[in-house]
């Protein structure tokens, strides 16, 4: 009884999760992208926390606050600061018109959840659902970072996939590592873009928009 | 155990000693004043790394759950302490011109140097994990230390170069954690919970019993995710522009050093998928990547007008032919990969060390631009025609010599791909030596403002010093490998199934 009600309540936020995916493919406007994106950090953090609760994992804890201090709150918060401070355009470029990349979206999620299932027929409940719905996360955040033009939609998009990986670490029981690893990516995403790239595309180009990676092959003679 | 049985245990593990000292000089080259001083210390440090990694050839330590040695990882080390120390002494006289120059600030030598030694240690570190999580980590912290130094010299193209790649390898490595995750799950019910499922050497022990649909999807996953690191074709779209667009030392230790600890890490677990009877052969799609990036860049390799981006594809051309050789499998084919990757490796950064003198003397990187090197700069030019020549797969050097194994194998096991695979090697061999006629030979142009050679004696020698060094080991391995190597490249081979 109990343990199908942690179940219930993991897929639910695993769920929860997936649905905010969906929610950033389907925005025009580039806060209300951030804002999405927060959300579905906020869901990740309740995962990874009821993860910890149910597995007995008090180092999934940490990974719970890491989630919820560094993607849900600061990593939105200084973008947000980023876009005004930069003046980028707040509406989203897609590459791929809103309704198609929805569409493209929901057939992921049934080629994840066709290519999971039968594979972990003899894994526990727990792990099997959860790692389909951890896998079309990842799914649609490469979707995402493909038809989404704009620099900052792309590094969303890379946190969105993310998101989905650690959701699956957090779902395989007593999973090692789980901590170092959500360390090691918040550190290259912290260091590369904010470290890095935003000032310097914006002392080069004025932009954001990464139109110009394809007037630009390298090589052309 | 006590804390100072505990420091005893360390200081005799010299695997602690090779990633203990390039990470402290990361720490230390970080805080120190003065690129002068910064380049002999990085010198210093890299041979110091060098030295205590032939020390595992006579000690080798006791695997523990984190770290490990065996036959196949020990080759590695060391040749990527090797490569790290010489590209160390490129490097001194590369930067010494760059900062003559003014291309680079001194707030940004110090920076290079700090990335350098901090690239070292999580290649080493990479290579010596024995946990499969902590060797996704350590490659995943190769990349960040790379991206920012692609990204050095702060001109538009090599921010595009360093997006790009943050973009595409990011997404990579997000993958093989996807993977590295699914093989834990397959794991987890033959070896219970916890850090005994993610140790390679307890791993390979029972993956016979793991459930093979999962390792399946695994192995997807992984050789998409590093296959991408590798730069294999289709992946491969990063791997030009950060090899031409960072400082040439980078390009160096890029296509040297860094696609071979990413292949390290796809063949660690294509020898995980392989113990189990059940699985899906990881050897077809392993051969069709390989023959997709070969053909790929050989017909690349004829539109090239970068010199930078001509041996990027260069190494994804050669990254495809060991991925084939290892896709093949057998005692041949391994013994013909793992030589190869020894031959590209040294040839490569031999290669990247001539030419990035060459586009100093130069001031560019257009090929129509460099002419005559042979009779404008004799030591420079020749060394740099013998390495051409040597990843082109000219007879008697050493890379001849695997190619020649790996098509040798290729008849005799699947005489239909050998054929594909002899028309790529033919393609880029003509590209190469197409463009090699011209940067060579000829009258020498007059001199470019752009230009910035010159400089000492020393700085020269140091530069030509390694690419020399390189080539008589490349030349001598192909006219005549030591017996105890032979003997141990064939135990690898064996270990590689």
């Amino acid at each position: 009884m109990l343990q199908q009600f942690s179940y219930d309540l993991a897929h639910l936020i695993g769920a929860t999760v997936l649905m905010a995916g969906f929610g950033m493919l389907y925005q025009r406007r580039l806060f209300a992208v951030l804002n999405t994106f927060a959300f579905q950090a906020l869901a990740l953090a309740a995962a990874a926390a009821w993860q910890a609760h149910v597995q007995n994992a008090p180092h999934l804890y940490a990974t719970a606050a890491i989630a919820l201090i560094f993607k849900a709150i600061a990593v939105p918060i200084a973008l947000h600061w980023l876009v005004e401070r930069l003046g980028i355009h707040r509406t989203v470029e897609t590459a791929l018109s809103i309704g198609w990349t929805m569409i493209v979206g929901v057939a992921l999620v049934a080629l994840a959840i066709m290519l999971v299932l039968p594979v972990t027929a003899k894994a526990a409940a727990l792990t099997r659902e959860s790692l389909s719905i951890a896998m079309s996360v990842v799914l649609l955040g490469m979707l995402m970072m493909i038809t989404r033009r704009n620099a900052v939609t792309q590094v969303v998009g890379f946190m969105a996939l993310e998101n989905g990986l650690i959701l699956a670490a957090v779902s395989a029981k007593g999973m090692p590592l789980v901590v170092e690893i959500s360390i090691a990516f918040s550190v290259l995403v912290a260091m590369t873009v904010f470290g890095i790239f935003f000032f310097r595309i914006r002392e080069r180009f004025d932009s954001l928009d990464l139109h110009f990676l394809e007037t630009y092959r390298g090589d052309r003679q | 155990m006590s804390v100072t049985a505990a420091m005893q245990a360390g200081a005799a593990n010299p695997i602690l000693w090779i990633l203990a000292i390039p990470l402290g000089a990361a720490g230390f080259l970080a805080v120190l004043p003065g690129w002068r001083l910064a380049t002999w210390l990085n010198v210093a440090v890299s041979g110091a790394t060098f030295l205590s990694s032939l020390v595992l050839f006579q000690h080798r330590p006791e695997p523990t759950r984190l770290l490990f040695i065996d036959d196949f990882n020990v080759y590695l080390v060391a040749l990527t302490a090797f490569v790290g120390f010489t590209t160390s002494i490129f490097s001194a006289a590369y930067i010494s011109r760059e900062s003559r120059a003014k291309h680079l600030s001194d707030m940004h030598l110090r920076f290079y140097h700090a990335m350098y030694q901090a690239f070292l240690f999580t290649m080493l570190l990479a290579l010596v994990a024995n946990n499969i999580g902590v060797m996704w980590v350590a490659i995943e912290a190769a990349t960040l230390t790379t991206v920012l130094m692609v990204s050095l010299y702060r001109t538009r193209e090599a921010i595009e170069a360093a997006w790009k790649y943050f973009i595409l390898c990011s997404v990579g490595i997000g993958l093989a954690l996807f993977g590295t995750t699914l093989v834990y799950l397959a794991a987890q019910p033959v070896m219970g919970d916890g850090a005994d499922a993610m140790a390679w050497t307890l791993l390979i022990t029972k993956a016979a019993g793991f459930h093979p649909d999962l390792l399946n999807l695994a192995f997807v996953f992984l050789l998409v995710g590093y296959g991408t690191k590798v730069g294999l074709a289709p992946l491969h779209a990063w791997l030009p522009d950060a090899h031409a667009e960072g400082p040439t030392p980078i390009s160096a230790v890029l296509s040297g050093l860094l696609l071979n600890v990413a292949l390290y890490a796809l063949l660690r677990f294509k020898m995980l998928i392989s113990t189990n009877p059940e699985t899906l052969a990881p050897g077809p799609l392993m051969i069709m990547m390989g023959l997709s990036s070969l053909f790929l860049s050989g017909f690349m390799l004829y539109r090239r007008g970068d010199i930078k981006r001509l041996f990027a594809y260069s190494s994804i051309e050669h990254m495809g032919v060991i991925t084939f050789a290892f896709g093949l499998g057998g005692a041949v084919a391994n013994f013909a990969g793992l030589m190869h990757m020894t031959m590209h490796s040294l040839t490569k950064s031999a290669i990247f060390f001539a030419v990035g003198i060459i586009t100093q003397n130069a001031g560019t990187k257009r090929i129509a631009d460099i002419r005559g090197l042979t009779a404008s700069h004799p030591v420079l030019g020749w060394g740099f025609v013998i390495a051409v020549l040597a990843i082109a797969g000219l007879p008697p050097m050493g890379v001849f010599m695997s190619e020649f194994l790996v098509v040798t194998s290729a008849f005799s096991k699947q005489p239909l791909l050998a054929l594909p695979l002899v028309v790529g090697l033919l393609l880029a061999f003509g590209a190469l030596v197409s463009r090699l006629q011209g940067m060579a030979f000829g009258p020498p142009p007059p001199p470019n403002r752009r230009a910035h050679g010159g400089g000492n004696w020393l700085g020269t020698m140091m530069a030509t010093v390694p690419l020399w060094l390189h080539m008589s080991l490349v030349v001598i391995a192909g006219l005549w490998l030591p017996a105890p190597l032979v003997a141990w490249f064939e135990a690898v081979a064996k270990l590689l199934g």
